[in-house]
């Protein structure tokens, strides 16, 4: 007879095994411990967030840094695990202290990321903290709030207590629990009802890239109903080092509210960003969401947006562009759990060198989101040999009466259109980097801000004429 | 939707009667010495039993998969009977000595052994409960140099073949369910096409469970040497018994050089009542090796039945220009659960896959497409199309779709599609309106639905096919 | 006849039985039947037919085999025999030159990548084929050029006969030129406002509707 006893012995070792057949142990408790002696240090902090961040600090514990699953099926995150990155502030002076790093950036360092609008409200952070010398942001109207969410933790101002961690939930999101431990600062916005605002809204984290340091900014973005505005958020660097941005931001879209949101995620070519935005939007709100992903070495994104309310809608676009050896993930979630809500999503990639770029999109659709209309593309296009993309579009449909469609692609330029230019006089490298420019073009006209629109398109076709971007 | 369509609840599984017969079988449970018992009884040479044992031992080690969109209690693995053969399993001359209640049953399943089924120029291989009771045509087959037999013969006779090919696929340390496969098969299929013969006929096995608590793990192996090809059937059915039935079948193509193998299967293991109590777990590992340049394996599958199917017939394109298709109808009614799908693996250069595939899910169904394609560095010139649609009937079911694309060659083309919709009411309304009755507007529409792949069936199966869909999706709508 | 919105299509949708159409009174009596109490598919098996002013796409579903399984199952709720592929063909060939179509037709998926003059066609092919004693041309005018037209009207004169009406939903005078009609009915808001022989179609196209409207939306007001 069969000795079961042994035979659940080995199987138990067996999976030990098998997930841990990647090199490194992602527990990586030296790590770990470094986030905990962190957190440790951290100043004091009201009650409520004292709470929260230990719950942040105790999921992020359990989890461990993610291993193999289905949401980080293409991406290994041994290289962020493998590093003990000490939290940005707290590694210099051991206390918060406004301004204290914004020092090391000036002014003249931000302007090739503001696109050359004065008129735009921003907000920058360095490091994660709130440098009020660096931001503008007057006449934003008594309907529009806009604060550092470290300022309204201490003031008590807007309450920021009753959406954080509400919507960006982190039972099953190590990096999302991670950034919770440390919630700290960020930006506050809130729109009233009605408000709307003009003009952008911008927000500019700058990487100062000392040290192998890591910042979590945590944004909270809070739109009443029938409020409308455009909200930018940055990821730039003053210095190609290595370091890591683990940010979150939480919108709240209120009934008929209107968020333009775009990410423009332009890290140093040496660093790990995870990004995650995490939307819920009532009825009849609207999202659009455009995610501009170049930088990083290891670069993931994350958008995920619930329908909850009868006939909101969203649309996610993106674009990710790969050289090198960098990794790009992004990983969108729609969840349709209010019938009526159509949703459409374009990602688009170019990739080249002997990069790695990621699509993971999800659509998921409860039993009592009837009417539910959803369309999802992602393409993709290898410039190089050696480049590699992994795609996985997937649908998960619970209701009957729904129209659901995705669709993926991968290829190369098509060579009866590089013959076509050609023979029209246009140059090898001329045709293609007009073919590739058109390719990515495509998804950027989506863009409805002109100028953010106009400063993306002179990016990508600079990048791809072979001129530095 | 409509009355009209209630009317059509619940018509009972044709296939669920068991069949009275004495059988041969071995005590419950696993274990070396019941391995080296069934490698005994089949009177096997000592590579299969070191090859079953490497594959018990390697089992042992792993563990039951769960990544797959299914839900089940766990099995207990040493309750099962691993080996059950209608006795007297001696090579059997003629079909006159096969047991007369045998060829009832098989006369039940409507397929007979007999001169009916050799005049439509099928030659047909019976497993029953795991043995192969019977194979026809083999006269005619024998004159080409082509070798249909069941696998535990093939065994005895060309025993130099079953060494070469056997686990080249689907190796013995593959998975879970194919380890287990590997270490207690008791027989399947065997099929070998020498070079530049095509078969003139479509080869066909019928399957099916009978005995209790018995798992059925049989083993097909099908190769096509250069320029031959071949075409094989293969259809399933179960009783209705309370208790699930473990069926882990593996099945091995190989295609050598221009070389072309077409595999169809008519799966209708028996579901389960609409309670979710009984029916197949249908744990198969299905995979061909388009080893040649210019070979083609074509997976067509119709998934009408079992309480759960888990199968991913996959191809290995490793030839330069090979290529790999895969069209599959999976129906989910009840309580029914489906994770099917497949990968195809491109390796040479130019190659080329398909995939077409329909999930229809009704009642409480739950139904998963999970698809890989992979694109090697070395890949140069590959290409995939795969369209993937569902249907749902009913708001209680489920239709779910993960596409998996991994590309490492720039010149590689890929498109992927999918849909997922309800069956339209104006079709209905359209049908009815013209004098249809709503079960053959339902009827209708589905097989409409599922004509891409139909169309690749062999004629009588897929006359067959529409039919399990029409009986799969009754009472579905209501 | 009758303006946008006034009902007309509701009215052929409701006689045909489409179930997203709640009746709330009324009653529609067809040769001393409740005609409401019938599933649609019965209504279709005692004579009724509807064109569809839009006509659904079956995917995979070739024609023949559609109208075939229809044809069949009128004759055996009427007691018939059904008849076997080849005979159906027979019966076919002489209904399709009348809306002038070719044979590969049959084996076209319902509707499936038809042009809008091809669908109409297919439509008028269909009443041939089962011949109903009521037949409803629902907008059938709508979305067509002259050649196509004129190729519908003559395929609907053709089949006109003693035992079977036709009704012909329009908003149009136009088809009219071609379809000559017995009796014109003006809906409006819901109800029949005016009731003529062929000259009122002349002369609401000279007047338009807005003349009748009114007294519709009145007769609508006093209900």
């Amino acid at each position: 007879m069969i000795d079961t006893a042994t035979r659940k012995g080995t199987r138990d070792n067996a999976a030990v095994g098998k997930n841990g057949a990647d090199p490194v142990n992602l527990r990586a408790p030296g790590s770990i411990e470094a986030y905990r002696a962190d957190f440790e240090r951290q100043p004091a902090a009201p009650e409520w967030l004292r709470s929260l961040r230990a719950e942040g600090m105790a999921r992020f514990e359990a989890l461990g840094f993610p291993t193999k699953n289905e949401d980080w099926h293409f991406t290994s995150v041994a290289p962020i695990a493998e590093q003990s990155f000490r939290t940005a502030m707290i590694n210099k002076a051991g206390v918060s202290s406004e301004g204290s790093t914004a020092g090391m950036v000036a002014a003249a360092d931000l302007r090739r990321f503001t696109f050359d609008q004065p008129t735009w409200h921003t907000l920058v952070f360095v490091n994660g903290e709130f440098s009020e010398n660096l931001s503008s942001y007057a006449g934003l109207g008594e309907k529009v709030r806009v604060n550092s969410l470290a300022k309204a933790i201490h003031s008590g101002v807007g309450r920021p207590e009753r959406h954080l961690g509400k919507i960006a939930v982190f039972d099953n999101h190590a990096f999302t629990a991670l950034n919770t431990a440390f919630i700290r600062d960020g930006a506050f916005v809130e729109l009233q009802a009605d408000a709307v605002v003009d003009q952008p809204i911008h927000l500019i984290f700058v990487a100062e890239g000392q040290g192998e340091a890591v910042s979590h900014p945590r944004n909270l973005i809070v739109a009443a109903q029938n409020s409308r505005a455009s909200i930018i958020e940055s990821y730039i660097c003053v210095r190609d080092n290595l370091y890591f941005t683990n940010a979150v931001t939480e919108i709240s879209l209120g009934e008929g509210a209107h968020i333009d949101h775009y990410k423009i995620q332009l890290e140093s070519e040496k660093s790990f960003h995870v990004g995650t935005t995490q939307i819920r939007q009532a009825r009849d709100s609207q999202l659009h969401s455009f995610s501009y992903a170049v930088g990083g070495s290891l670069a993931r994104t994350n958008i995920y947006t619930s329908l909850d309310g009868d006939a909101a809608t969203c649309t996610l676009n993106g674009l990710y562009l790969t050289d090198g050896v960098q990794h790009i993930d992004n990983q969108t979630s729609i969840e349709h759990i209010a019938p009526n809500c159509p949703s459409h999503e374009v990602y688009k990639g170019v990739l080249d060198g002997r990069s790695h770029g990621v699509f993971n999109g999800k659509v998921y659709v409860h039993p009592e989101a009837q009417k539910t209309d959803g369309k999802q593309s992602n393409n993709n296009l290898l410039l190089s040999p050696s480049a590699r993309v992994d795609t996985k579009p997937q649908l998960e449909i619970f209701a009957d009466d729904v129209k659901c469609t995705h669709g993926a692609t991968v290829g190369r330029l098509d060579e009866v259109a590089m013959f076509y230019l050609n023979s029209r006089g246009i140059g090898r490298e001329s045709a293609r980097t007009l073919l590739t420019y058109a390719f990515a073009a495509d998804v950027l006209e989506t863009i409805e801000l002109k100028p953010l629109r106009e400063q993306l398109e002179r990016l990508v076709l600079a990048r791809f004429a072979g001129s530095e971007s | 939707m409509s009355s009209g369509i209630e009317a059509l609840v619940n018509r009972e599984y044709a296939y669920g009667f068991v069949t009275d017969i004495e059988t041969d079988t071995v005590p419950a449970g696993l274990n070396e010495g019941i391995i080296r018992l069934i490698s005994a009884k089949k009177n096997e040479p000592e590579f299969m039993l070191e090859w079953r044992l490497k594959a018990y031992r390697r089992w042992l080690t792993m563990k039951e998969p769960h990544w797959g969109n299914v839900k089940y209690p766990p099995i207990d693995y040493n309750s099962l009977v691993y080996y059950s053969a209608p006795k007297s399993v001696k090579p059997l001359q003629s079909l006159d000595e096969v047991d007369p209640e045998l060829l009832r049953t098989y006369q039940k399943l409507g397929i007979s052994l007999n001169e009916q089924k050799m005049l439509a120029g099928v030659a047909v291989d019976a497993i029953f409960d795991s043995v192969s009771v019977g194979t026809t045509m083999r006269e005619e087959l024998g004159k080409l140099g082509i070798i249909f037999c069941s696998f535990g013969e093939a065994v005895q006779t060309h025993p130099e073949l079953i060494e070469k090919y056997l686990g080249t696929v689907v190796p013995h340390s593959d998975n879970f369910f194919a380890a287990l496969n590997a270490a207690v098969f008791s027989d399947g299929s065997f099929a070998y096409v020498p070079k530049g013969v095509k078969c003139p006929m479509e080869l066909s096995t019928y399957f099916r469970i009978n005995s209790a608590n018995t798992g059925q793990f049989e083993r097909t192996l099908i190769i096509a040497d250069e320029g031959a090809s071949v075409s094989y059937l293969e259809g399933c059915t179960a009783p209705k018994r309370d208790e699930n039935q473990l069926h882990a079948a593996v099945v091995e193509l190989i295609a050598l050089d221009n070389a072309t193998v077409k595999y169809s299967t008519v799966q209708n293991w028996y579901s389960g009542d609409a309670e979710g109590k009984g029916g197949i777990y249908n744990f198969v590992t299905k995979r061909g090796k388009c080893a040649g340049v210019n070979s083609k394996i074509s997976w067509t599958q119709v998934e009408t039945g079992s309480a759960i199917t888990w199968k991913y017939p996959s191809v290995i394109l490793q030839g330069d220009n090979s290529v790999g298709e895969f069209y599959s109808v999976a129906v989910v009614n009840k309580k029914q659960q489906a994770d099917t799908g497949t990968k195809m693996i491109h390796i040479g250069k130019n190659t080329r896959s398909t995939i077409v595939s329909k999930g229809i899910s009704a009642g409480e169904g739950n139904n998963s497409y999970r698809g890989l394609v992979r694109v090697l560095p070395k890949a140069t010139g590959a290409r995939n199309y795969t369209q993937c649609d569902s249907m749902l009937i009913g708001n209680k079911c489920g239709a779910n779709t993960f596409p998996y694309i991994e590309v490492q060659n720039n010149t590689a083309t890929l498109e992927h599609e999918a849909s997922t919709s309800k069956i339209g009411e104006d079709q209905i309304f359209y049908c009815k309106q013209r004098g249809v009755s709503a079960e053959h507007a339902v009827s209708m529409i589905v097989s409409g639905f599922c004509r891409e792949v139909f169309k690749e069936l062999p004629m009588e199966f897929a006359v067959e096919a529409q039919q399990l869909l029409g009986i799969t999706l009754e009472g579905s709508v209501g | 006849m009758g303006p946008n919105g006034s009902g007309k299509s509701t009215l052929a949708q409701v006689l045909a039985g489409n179930p997203t159409y709640e009746v709330t009174r009324g009653t529609v009596s067809y040769n001393g039947q409740n005609l409401l109490e019938m599933d649609p598919e019965v209504r279709a098996q005692n004579g009724i037919f509807l064109a569809f002013q839009y006509p659904v796409e079956i995917p995979g579903v070739s024609i023949a085999y559609f109208l075939r399984s229809a044809y069949n199952e009128i004759r055996k709720a009427n007691g018939m025999e059904e008849i076997d592929p080849l005979e159906f063909l027979d019966l076919v060939e002489d209904k399709l030159k009348l809306v002038d179509m070719d044979q590969a037709l049959l084996s076209r998926s319902v509707n499936q990548g038809f042009s809008g003059g091809e669908k109409k066609r297919n439509e008028i092919f269909q009443m041939a084929v089962l011949s109903p004693r009521l037949a409803i041309l629902d907008e059938t005018d709508s979305g067509l050029d002259i050649d196509a037209l004129r190729i519908v009207a003559q395929g609907v004169n053709t089949l006109r006969s003693p035992e079977n009406a036709t009704i012909v939903v329009t908003h149009y005078q136009r088809l009219l030129n071609y379809i000559v009609p017995d009796f014109v009915h003006v809906i409006a808001n819901g109800r029949i406002v005016k009731s003529g022989g062929k000259e009122l179609a002349f002369e609401l196209e000279e007047k338009g509707y807005d003349w009748l409207q009114n007294v519709g939306a009145d007769a609508g007001a006093a209900a």
